[in-house]
């Protein structure tokens, strides 16, 4: 059964790594790139809110550090934006570490850890937007140098390696999860936290490492951010839409699965292009998100990839 | 050195603005005291409340302060369908559903705005927007000396809704013990739509008198959604006394803030009171229970 699995992955692997030598055109890779992007992201709020029942609504938290982070380094401080990939990660795991640190040594849980999470965003939204070395409101234009030693690429596919990693490795760490003590007992905190607690688990501690975990996907997913746009300011590195993507494509591809998040983020991303040229109404995509996510709470708790698979389990038994 | 008039000035109009954060708070207190949710949806609401004054403003001539008795019972409407069809039927019961399905709700209502209203800021052209009143050494505008005044007497008109009638003490039962109060024949889901409904009408008087003093953009929600739960954090989750006191303390917060610490970095304060309440004192001032 297990090497089924594996052997399922390897081709799975092996299709990513080929797509955009099938796909051959600049815009198709694109939207690869714009869908593995995300599907990075939800991964980073998936182990935090899918496996370890903590809910963020500020995720971008971690996003904006990363993005921040890296291109300071890079442009106040001319370090290598690679090296700031990797100082980023390490901010993003601080800063998880900050805000669980306070978040549950106090004990929030629930709503209020949700709220919480939004309060800090704000913060640290306001706080960029005043302070000198994030380039306050006029935000920070990444020069451009098109070379992969300096994390930009002429053309789509050498962003799409990058960020196939990211997204490789974060999915990783989250397959890693469904079979290591460490997953089952972020999954017993999430069924249900005083009974974890009750039998042993150390509570605090492992939902420490998940929102440090969670903080260093979302800073590497930052850092890509900046170095594929160019750009980043306050409210694209601290805002609450950013906050809003990373839980939805994570809930409506599936929470607490290990492909909800590309599910969902292939989904969303359909939806915007369906909105943008056959529609011409670009904003659109968003409500009809937002109504897919009310209908999901209501109706698919297990999310789109929950229809997948009671589908396959029906074949099965057939 | 910072002049008395000045101080006393920032103290007026924080005060002033803090009437409406108290308007705006009530509703979510009294949804959060009688449903035990979190209405994430409330800035989203509070934003369309606005547009449906700007739009009755700009379509039929209608001032925002006469506007007032159609928004406020149509917003009452609103909120108990929303609540009667929509979040009660599909939260099955969890609090995080609740939660996520007022998020999308406000994801919907955001971004339909922002496709029917694009994201330009718009104000209503009125006469008297500018009419100065004196209060002791500072001048502060028409309509937000009305909006103060009002925002008392709704409180007011809330909590003798809540104290005297009838269905004031359905609502409090309701809010105590469901299960005890079903028993005793009262229609739960129907007073929880109608809590729902009541905490929706307090938008839409809110935005009423907003609109004379205030803008709105389809993103508008976002400062009063953080605002709203850190004034009702602050006063005690539930609590009405807490509410209004919580919204004057947040008003005077916010305009003291842009006094010392400048237009941006004065609004740190409120994300920072919330952070500070919620891992310190999350009953707030006036919460009774944890």
């Amino acid at each position: 059964m297990r090497s089924v699995k594996l052997q399922t992955l390897g081709v799975g692997v092996v299709f990513l790594v080929a797509l955009p030598w099938l796909l051959d055109s600049e815009f198709l890779i694109g939207f690869a790139v714009l869908v593995l992007y995300s599907a990075t992201l939800g991964q980073s709020w998936n182990i935090l809110g899918g496996y370890a029942g903590q809910f963020s609504f500020g995720s971008v938290l971690f996003f904006g550090t990363g993005a921040y982070t890296s291109s300071i380094l890079h442009v106040t401080y001319g370090i290598n934006p690679w090296i700031g990939l990797l100082v980023g990660v390490v901010m993003g795991m601080a800063v998880g570490a900050f805000v669980g640190f306070l978040s549950f040594r106090f004990g929030l849980r629930g709503s209020y850890f949700a709220l919480i999470t939004l309060a800090f965003a704000e913060a640290f939204r306001i706080l960029a937007n005043t302070v000198e070395f994030t380039g306050a409101g006029i935000g920070i234009y990444i020069p451009l140098r098109q070379e992969p030693a300096n994390f930009q690429f002429t053309s789509q596919m050498g962003f799409y390696y990058v960020i196939l990693a990211f997204f490789l490795i974060s999915t990783y760490i989250t397959l890693r999860l469904e079979h290591t003590r460490f997953g089952a007992r972020l999954m017993a905190i999430r069924e249900n936290e005083d009974a974890a607690e009750a039998l042993g688990v150390n509570t605090f501690r492992h939902k420490m490492l998940a929102i440090m975990i969670s903080g260093g996907i979302g800073a590497a997913g930052g850092t890509f951010y900046a170095q594929y746009y160019l750009y980043i300011d306050p409210y694209i590195a601290y805002g609450v839409e950013k906050s809003v993507e990373m839980l939805l494509v994570s809930i409506i591809g599936g929470m607490g699965t290990v492909f909800g998040p590309l599910v969902g983020a292939f989904a969303l991303h359909s939806i915007n292009e369906i909105a943008r040229h056959y529609l011409e109404a670009p904003g659109m995509s968003l409500v009809v998100y937002g109504v897919i996510l009310v209908l999901i709470i209501g109706f698919l708790p297990d999310g789109l990839i929950g229809l997948l698979k009671s589908k396959k389990k029906a074949g099965d038994d057939a | 050195m910072l002049e008395p008039v000045i101080l006393l000035t920032a103290l007026i109009n924080g005060l002033m603005f803090g009437a409406i954060y108290a308007l705006v708070a009530l509703g979510l207190t009294l949804i959060y005291g009688v449903l035990h949710i979190i209405n994430f949806a409330h800035g989203a609401l509070l934003m369309l409340a606005m547009y449906a004054v700007f739009l009755l403003f700009t379509q039929f001539q209608l001032d925002p302060y006469l506007a007032l008795p159609v928004v406020v019972p149509g917003f009452f409407v609103l909120g108990y369908v929303l609540y009667r069809f929509l979040i009660g039927k599909l939260a099955r019961g969890k609090d995080q559903n609740i939660l996520l399905i007022t998020l999308g709700l406000s994801v919907v209502l955001e971004n339909g705005a922002l496709f029917f209203f694009k994201a330009d800021i718009q104000t209503l052209n009125l006469e008297y927007a500018y009419d100065m009143i004196e209060i002791g050494p500072a001048l502060v505008t028409l309509p937000k000396a009305i909006s103060f005044g009002a925002s008392i007497v709704i409180g007011l008109a809330l909590w003798a809704l809540m104290a005297k009638t009838d269905l004031g003490k359905a609502i409090r039962a309701v809010a105590k013990e469901r299960v005890g109060a079903r028993l005793m024949g009262i229609d739960v889901d129907h007073i929880f739509a109608v809590s729902y409904g009541i905490g929706i009408a307090c938008l839409g008087a809110a935005a009423c008198l907003l609109m004379p003093s205030f803008y709105v953009t389809p993103t508008i929600g976002h400062v009063f959604v953080i605002i709203a739960f850190t004034t009702v954090v602050l006063g005690g989750m539930g609590s009405f006394v807490g509410a209004l006191i919580g919204g004057f303390l947040i008003g005077i917060t916010e305009s003291f803030g842009g006094l010392f610490l400048g237009e941006s970095l004065g609004q740190i304060g409120i994300p920072l009171i919330f952070v500070l309440i919620l891992l310190f004192r999350p009953t707030g001032l006036f919460g009774g229970k944890a």
